[in-house]
């Protein structure tokens, strides 16, 4: 009998918990719920295992962090209340802010931080470097944990602040044990949103309902940074893969906010009142030409400075942006509009477009007709569109150049290929980074020069990792600033990449909709529904 | 009869074993790496070599299609690599929006072209004739991506009748439901209601020529009647052939009309999950795609019975 | 081997004379046959006709309305359209009439085996039925993956979604011949079976087939469309008329030329085959339609 009833008991939970949901369900329309059709489908849960940008803010969505930096590049605490940072910049003392809980209940404690931060810096760029300096993390007490480092590491804080992939989220200790190569399936977090698992359908639509537990802090929002509060009841992310639909979508108000929007599609959406067309992106993305350092010709590094006088980035901001006035040329390794970026060197890439010098340095590197492979993705406008640009300046150059065409998903593939391009190798990709990813040496990954551990095109240069080890160790801003100018005039020697400009994707939403954050990424809290 | 339905069953899983190995070996050969995807732009080889190996991508062939195999006799389909849900799971989310869609787009099909072709029939080498054989020429000739965009264009933007995008349980309401299916199935059914009004047309003028129709006629029946009592009964069976043929056309044509509107269906599902090469949702997708197609065209072959007396197995 | 093309080409010439004879009462056959007839011409004499290369990217004059210097407008890449469209009939045309002659082929020796040696029709046909369940553009996306995008895998693809059609209409259509009198006739004369094959049954399938190829050809051609849509198209690079309109599909209320002028020339192409293709049909053997 006994057994019986406890078998019965889920069966009788579940028939409340109905019970209960049908009112629950009938209330979701009075409810103020925000529409949002995101840039990409959130297919991955994890923000340390992967870069992808939906993921990562994904990751804004459920999780805090435990310091921000804010529109003026500064570091502000977020879930840390106060720290301490020793004389000797050895010791960081952090304690955290009072009423930090997880969706799941549970206190936010020193040793969930720990954990989350030890497996992101196993996987981040800027992590690793901290890591490496890293003595041990303790736990104070549940709510004091210190950082001892071997020796002093001016970024510690920047790191812990980094606004873009990878973002050191906070998670539970049970959840960030697990290992960073391996994806996480349970999003819980402390952040000002809670995922409903229950109502993701992949691929369509993702559901998150307003933390009411959550504590937010005092100062206005300034990027991830400051008081983080949430003003509508639930948020749908609903992805519309077609961008003519998404169009009408919001022009219709079936939809509320539009984040990424291909700037062709303005004119459609400016004879509409209700609805506000905006670059609220400050630092937008960079586009990058990379190629291959294995294989001729482009491992002669004559080839690849012959492509800095003939590529005319004008030409890639249009084929990318459609509009001027949604890009502009960038003649620098870091992002345009930050501290670090410059126009050391610049002058090949910069000046007007030399075809001569082009075909002479492509003579002297004794160009023998090789085949040159562009390995293109069709479904990426942005990648599409530089494939051909570059294409036709390879032939008018008279390199012996061809595109090779597949999706997103053969060409990441591909590209970790190390093979000659006959064997299924390649010479030149294209891609694009938003600009937080290439603001410094530190996070600028395709500058590298570590060979086999490089970037795909596995360049080899000691000299430039030389000099971005010089930059770590700058202590105020105008060392930063030479130390950033040398590594970039480095590279325009080496040529790792081309940048190929930068550009802003618009965002568009409706009339109904205000307080929305200006900042390299889409926030949703502050964010108001009328 | 049973016994044929019996021997039926069999043979489709003689297809479907068939199908799932090829499936399976196809995306085996497939250069797309699920852990390249994972990583995201900013990984290197390693990172990506790391990611396999945790995903068990990195065992031989016979070994992960075992293990897929085994699965499938237990009804588990494997879980998604990107979304760590079962394929079972994916599948079942998506299943009620194409199932709609695609009954909806037969519904109307029959519904419209079937008439048409009687008509056109009847009236044969009338302007009505000729105008139904324009349009269903023309039914052809467009691409159902550029239909489709007409219709939202037409309905939903310039006269605002009916939403653009989208798909509403039919639990959430009758009206919202065929509200967003209603230019979907428009632009999926129109190749359809061509394809279905010719056959129509010419099966109704050979079978009118037949000497117990003109007996018909001769013995004063109503020409309604001899219509459908006699013509279109006898008309059904080619139709209901191309309406089983149709199936694999609509289904390549559902992948399209949900990434046009929006519809989180089984079409887009494949689409995104090839793109990523989520291998575990491929192979579950086919089979059920395929297991779909069989299955109808079982229904169909059943439904020659009805129509046709003279046909037994 | 005169014994055996006399007979053959006996029986297949009163098929051109009707063809020819009922062409004549169908004057919508012979406006599709003759816009064909245009557009192979246009195909053929691409590079004569006024236009520059059709890759040829100039993003400064991107998305130009038709004027003089763009007959049909430029681009997002500042490409041509007009000299896009006019090569892209060479893509077009060649997906469609590859696919309809390989399918046919490839359909009649399957068809002609599985029609007349029982054991293999069972195996055969279960293989078409699986292959048949596959939806092509699965398929063309996966055998994308496999190699990467081209012409030749694009028609592979619609090929293969092809073939179980045409085979069940070449074994229908053996299952009914090998009845007639006169093949019971040969068997029993102890004729072999090739000879049987192309002797009887071979001359009596080419007017199907004929109007089955027509339709398939311009099937192809909305496939490619459709394919190119999905991203498992021909490469971008190449145009045809399916991906010129596939490209610019998001911008179709902002600059509809793109997609206006590729899809004239489609659907009139298209159009123009199916009409050659009943009035062969209507030509040939009314009564055929019933296995269409």
């Amino acid at each position: 009998m006994v057994s019986l009833v406890s078998r019965l008991k889920p069966l009788i939970a579940a028939a409340c918990l109905a019970l209960l949901a049908i009112p629950a369900a009938a209330s979701a329309q009075s409810q103020k719920v925000l529409k949002f059709i995101p840039q990409a489908d959130l297919r991955i849960l994890d923000p340390i295992s992967t870069t992808a940008y939906i993921t990562r803010n994904h990751g804004y969505m459920v999780y805090d962090t435990l310091f921000a930096m804010d529109e003026k590049f500064q570091v502000r605490p977020q879930m840390v209340d106060k720290h301490e940072i020793s004389k000797d910049q050895l010791t960081y003392t952090f304690t955290l802010r009072d009423g930090l809980k997880f969706h799941d209940g549970q206190p936010v404690r020193s040793a969930d931080c720990i954990a989350s931060i030890e497996r992101w810096a196993k996987r981040d760029a800027l992590g690793q470097k901290l890591a490496e300096s890293t003595d041990a993390w303790t736990a104070v007490n549940d709510k004091t944990f210190r950082l001892k480092l071997k020796k002093p590491f001016p970024l510690t804080l920047e790191g812990l602040a980094k606004p873009s992939s990878n973002v050191p989220f906070i998670m539970p200790e049970r959840i960030a044990k697990t290992d960073a190569f391996k994806n996480i399936e349970d999003p819980v977090g402390s952040g000002p949103f809670k995922f409903v698992k229950a109502e993701w359908v992949p691929g369509n639509k993702v559901v998150y309902v307003k933390n009411t537990d959550y504590v937010p802090r005092k100062e206005p929002p300034s990027w991830a940074s400051g008081g983080k509060v949430v003003k509508v009841d639930r948020v749908e992310w609903i992805y519309i893969p077609d961008s003519a639909t998404a169009a009408a979508a919001i022009n219709a108000g079936e939809a509320d906010w539009w984040e990424q929007m291909p700037p062709d599609l303005i004119p459609l959406l400016a004879k509409n009142k209700q609805v506000t067309v905006k670059n609220i992106d400050p630092l937008g993305s960079m586009g990058l030409l990379r190629f291959n350092f294995l294989h001729p010709p482009f491992n002669n590094p004559k080839m690849r400075q012959a492509l800095l006088y003939a590529l005319n980035q004008q030409d890639y901001v249009i084929g990318i942006a459609g509009d001027p006035k949604n890009g502009h040329p960038c003649y620098s390794y870091f992002t345009c509009g930050t501290p670090l970026s410059n126009e050391i060197s610049a002058d090949p890439l910069k000046g007007k477009r030399d075809m001569e010098k082009a075909k002479q340095l492509i003579k002297e590197s004794g160009y023998k007709g090789e085949r040159i492979v562009i390995i293109d993705a069709t479904d990426q406008p942005i990648v599409h569109s530089q494939s051909l640009l570059t294409l036709e300046m390879l032939k008018k150059l008279g390199l012996n150049a061809e595109v090779q065409a597949g999706d997103w998903g053969t060409l990441i593939t591909r590209r970790a290929v190390k093979e000659t391009p006959d064997k299924g190798g390649w010479n030149i990709f294209h891609t694009w980074l938003v600009g937080p990813d290439m603001v410094n040496p530190a996070v600028n990954f395709p500058i590298r020069g570590t060979g086999d551990k490089a970037w795909f095109g596995w360049p080899t240069d000691n000299r430039l990792e030389e000099l971005r080890e010089a930059w770590f160790n700058s202590t105020d801003v105008n060392s930063s600033k030479k130390a950033a100018s040398a590594v970039q005039q480095r590279a325009f020697e080496f040529v790792p990449f081309i940048p190929t400009g930068q550009f802003i994707l618009p965002t568009a939403y409706r009339s109904n909709i205000s307080g929305v954050i200006i900042a390299p990424m889409s926030l949703l809290w502050n964010v108001e529904k009328k | 009869m049973l016994a044929y339905i019996i021997r039926r069953l069999f043979s489709t899983l003689v297809v479907m074993t068939v199908v799932a190995f090829v499936v399976f070996s196809l995306l085996y050969l497939t250069p797309g790496d699920p852990a390249a995807v994972i990583a995201g732009d900013a990984a290197t080889t390693d990172d990506i070599a790391r990611i396999r190996a945790n995903l068990g991508l990195d065992e031989p062939f016979l070994v992960r299609f075992g293990t897929w195999a085994w699965g499938l006799l237990h009804g588990d389909l494997g879980t998604s690599i990107f979304t760590k849900l079962a394929v079972t799971h994916l599948i079942a989310q998506r299943v009620e929006p194409t199932v709609a869609l695609t009954l909806c787009t037969l519904l109307v099909a029959v519904a419209v072209a079937v008439p048409l072709g009687v008509i056109a029939a009847a009236k044969a080498g009338t302007w009505i004739d000729r105008g139904v054989m324009a349009f269903s020429v023309l039914g052809f000739s467009v691409p159902v991506f550029v239909l489709a965009y007409i219709l939202i264009l037409t309905f939903s933007i310039e006269l605002d009748w009916l939403p653009v995008q989208g798909y509403h349980n039919l639990s959430d309401g009758v009206w919202e439901w065929l509200r967003h299916l209603i230019l979907p199935s428009l632009a999926l059914g129109t190749v359809y209601m061509a394809l279905i009004a010719r056959i129509t047309r010419a099966t109704m003028l050979d079978v009118l020529s037949q000497d117990y129709v003109r007996t018909a006629q001769a013995k004063g029946l109503a020409p309604s009647s001899v219509l459908i009592g006699h013509a279109l009964k006898n008309a059904a069976v080619p139709i209901m052939t191309i309406v089983g043929i149709g199936i694999a056309l609509l289904i390549s044509g559902a992948i399209v009309t949900e990434t046009v509107f929006a519809i989180p269906g089984i079409g887009r599902l494949t689409v995104d999950a090839i793109l990523r090469r989520d291998y575990p949702i491929i192979q579950g997708v086919i089979l059920i795609f395929s297991a779909a197609y069989v299955l109808v065209n079982l229904a169909v072959d059943l439904s020659y019975m009805f129509f046709d007396p003279r046909i037994r197995y | 081997m005169s014994t055996l093309a006399l007979p053959a080409a006996r029986s297949t010439s009163p098929t051109w004379l009707r063809l020819r004879n009922a062409l004549r009462r169908h004057p919508t056959a012979i406006v599709g046959a003759a816009v064909l007839g245009i557009m192979i011409l246009v195909a053929l004499f691409a590079p004569w006709l006024g236009t520059i290369d059709p890759q040829a990217v100039a993003p400064l004059r991107r998305l130009k309305p038709p004027s003089a210097e763009y007959w049909f407008g430029s681009d997002m890449l500042g490409r041509d359209v007009y000299s896009r469209v006019i090569y892209g009939a060479r893509v077009s045309l060649a997906v469609g009439i590859a696919v309809a002659l390989f399918s046919t082929f490839v359909g009649l020796a399957i068809g002609l085996v599985t029609g007349y040696i029982r054991w293999v029709d069972a195996i055969v046909m279960r293989i078409m039925d699986g292959l048949m369940s596959i939806p092509s553009v699965l398929l063309a996306i996966a055998l994308m993956a496999l190699t990467r995008a081209s012409i030749g895998n694009v028609i592979l693809a619609i090929t293969l979604a092809e073939v179980p059609r045409v085979v069940r209409l070449v074994r229908s259509l053996v299952l009914t011949l090998r009845e007639q009198p006169y093949v019971e006739a040969a068997v029993a004369a102890g004729t072999t079976l090739p000879r049987i094959l192309t002797r009887h049954i071979l001359p009596n399938t080419v007017a199907p087939l004929l109007v089955q190829a027509t339709y398939v050809c311009a099937s192809a051609m909305i496939t490619e469309a459709i394919l190119s849509f999905i991203g498992a198209g021909t490469p971008p690079n190449i145009p045809s008329w399916g991906n010129i309109m596939a490209e610019a599909r998001s911008l179709f209320q902002i600059a509809g030329y793109l997609i206006l002028f590729p899809g004239i020339c489609l659907s009139l192409t298209v159009l123009a085959i199916n009409l050659l293709g009943d009035g062969m049909r209507d030509a040939l053997d009314p009564r055929l339609a019933r296995r269409m």
